[in-house]
């Protein structure tokens, strides 16, 4: 009993390094002055290691430019919350608007970059994350609308399924949420860029080779002339 | 004279019918109209569509009205975290549309300013685009989507006065500006109702040419759905 809950504990911490590599990844592709959008679970993560020395700007869905860190206990504003519907707080700065002036500024390509997760990806930079047939309803919320307009949209999710299958694919097979929309995959193996050409490995992560990778991708992918290593 | 206020959420619903289509504002637990919602609980009426981004809790928000089978129809982008919901779409009780966020405050939008139908960018190459009209603009794919009116708003706002004007707090703002915009009949509650001239003008944020009636609130439970916090140094 006693070892099976260190096992997990274990496990879980493996996990959080994941999510860390990946989400230290990410905020390298950050630059001063942007704007960004984080989707739920890793992406915000992304959020912890903005680049000393540089100012972005988060914004959240639900009408929210300038999103603060969690506020302390006794301190949480049932009227401010992320679009995860997480209580947080304002910086200086932060500014409020509705949801219409929200998807206006993500339509219009006004929040230069956005980051989320996702089920699957294939290598024509198509994206499924919204839903699963047969399984809980739930809904796209903004996701398509982010996908579709942002002129940057990177892909922070590991690499394969718990059991192992590949999620990038030659052709999704699940529903949509936008197509050819995704720029870059960043995951707790390697970073991909999505080309006319197809898919590209640009690094691999510390003691992974490119077979490693290409063994849980289904696509055949193209290797950079100048391949690196991860460096977080 | 102009003076909106009416006594309470009772009193404001009076005209509403069964089978309306009501905007509802708020997103998660945030920025709710709650008192409208109890009062629609007390009045009992039937066959509602309700536009709205969520569905509210087990026991918050249009989920209270889901657990007395009030709402035939659910108009939201997302509807995650309500067990009632779900089981009711898998028993086959309620009809569910789902639009993705942007183009469902477009929509609404579109119809508070008059416009019947847009071109969006959203959806197109996925299941929200079928068998709706797709068009090619400067190269790029669009798809058509429909202006969306409700019979009724339920605006939950911070402030307003007598002729309607309203300010909202923080992120409790949301969907309910546009939703004041798109109705036959918009009902505004607020926290506080406060003399006219105190609202600094060029701070109001729904004019109040967009509401029809508007009352103080009470009680308001302004749950949080996920309370995250972080450890004081």
């Amino acid at each position: 009993m006693a070892k099976g809950l260190a096992e997990k504990e274990n496990l879980a911490q493996g996990e959080d390094s994941k999510r860390e590599l990946i989400a230290k990844r990410v905020a390298q592709e950050l630059r001063d002055g942007y704007y960004v959008n984080l989707g739920i679970g890793t992406p915000t993560l992304v959020g912890n290691y903005i680049p000393q020395g540089m100012e972005v700007v988060l914004q959240s869905e639900n009408g929210m430019l300038g999103i603060g860190p969690f506020p302390y206990e006794g301190e949480e504003d049932a009227d401010l919350i992320n679009a995860g519907k997480e209580t947080v707080t304002e910086i200086p700065g932060t500014s409020y608007f509705s949801s219409a002036d929200s998807f206006a500024m993500i339509r219009g390509a006004h929040v230069n970059m956005t980051v989320l997760g996702a089920l699957q990806v294939d290598e024509k930079g198509n994206l499924a994350n919204w839903a699963i047939p047969g399984k809980k309803l739930k809904g796209m919320g903004g996701a398509m609308d982010l996908v579709a307009s942002s002129p940057r949209v990177i892909i922070a999710m590991e690499h394969a399924t718990r059991d192992g299958q590949p999620k990038i694919l030659k052709q999704c097979t699940l529903p949509l949420t936008g197509q050819q929309v995704v720029d870059m995959i960043v995951t707790e193996l390697a970073v991909i860029d999505v080309t006319p050409e197809g898919l590209v490995l640009r690094e691999v992560a510390p003691g992974v080779t490119p077979e490693d990778v290409q063994k849980l991708t289904e696509p055949k992918l193209k290797i950079s002339e100048n391949l690196k290593t991860i460096s977080v | 004279m102009i003076d909106k206020r009416v006594a309470n959420a009772d009193v404001a619903i009076e005209k509403l019918f069964d089978g309306a289509v009501i905007l509802a504002g708020g997103f998660g637990t945030c920025g709710v109209p709650e008192n409208l919602i109890a009062a629609v609980l007390r009045k009992g009426t039937k066959n509602l569509t309700c536009v709205s981004n969520n569905a509210g809790t087990m026991d918050a928000g249009l989920g209270l009205l889901l657990k007395t089978h009030q709402i035939k129809k659910m108009i939201a982008s997302y509807v995650g975290e309500n067990k009632v919901f779900e089981q009711q779409f898998l028993n086959g009780e309620i009809e569910v549309e789902l639009n993705p966020q942007g183009t469902l405050a477009e929509r609404i939008r579109a119809a508070g300013a008059g416009i019947p139908a847009f071109f969006t960018p959203t959806g197109v190459g996925t299941v929200i685009a079928e068998g709706k009209e797709v068009r090619e603009f400067d190269g790029r794919k669009y798809v058509m989507e429909r202006g969306l009116r409700g019979d009724f708003a339920f605006i939950k706002a911070w402030k307003g006065d007598r002729w309607g004007n309203l300010i909202y707090r923080k992120t409790a703002r949301n969907f309910n500006p546009v939703m004041a915009t798109a109705a036959d009949y918009v009902i505004a509650e607020v926290e506080e109702i406060v003399e006219l001239g105190s609202l600094q003008p060029e701070n109001v944020h729904t004019p109040g040419v967009f509401v029809n009636a508007i009352f103080q609130g009470v009680n308001y439970e302004k749950q949080i759905e996920k309370r995250t916090v972080r450890k004081r140094a």
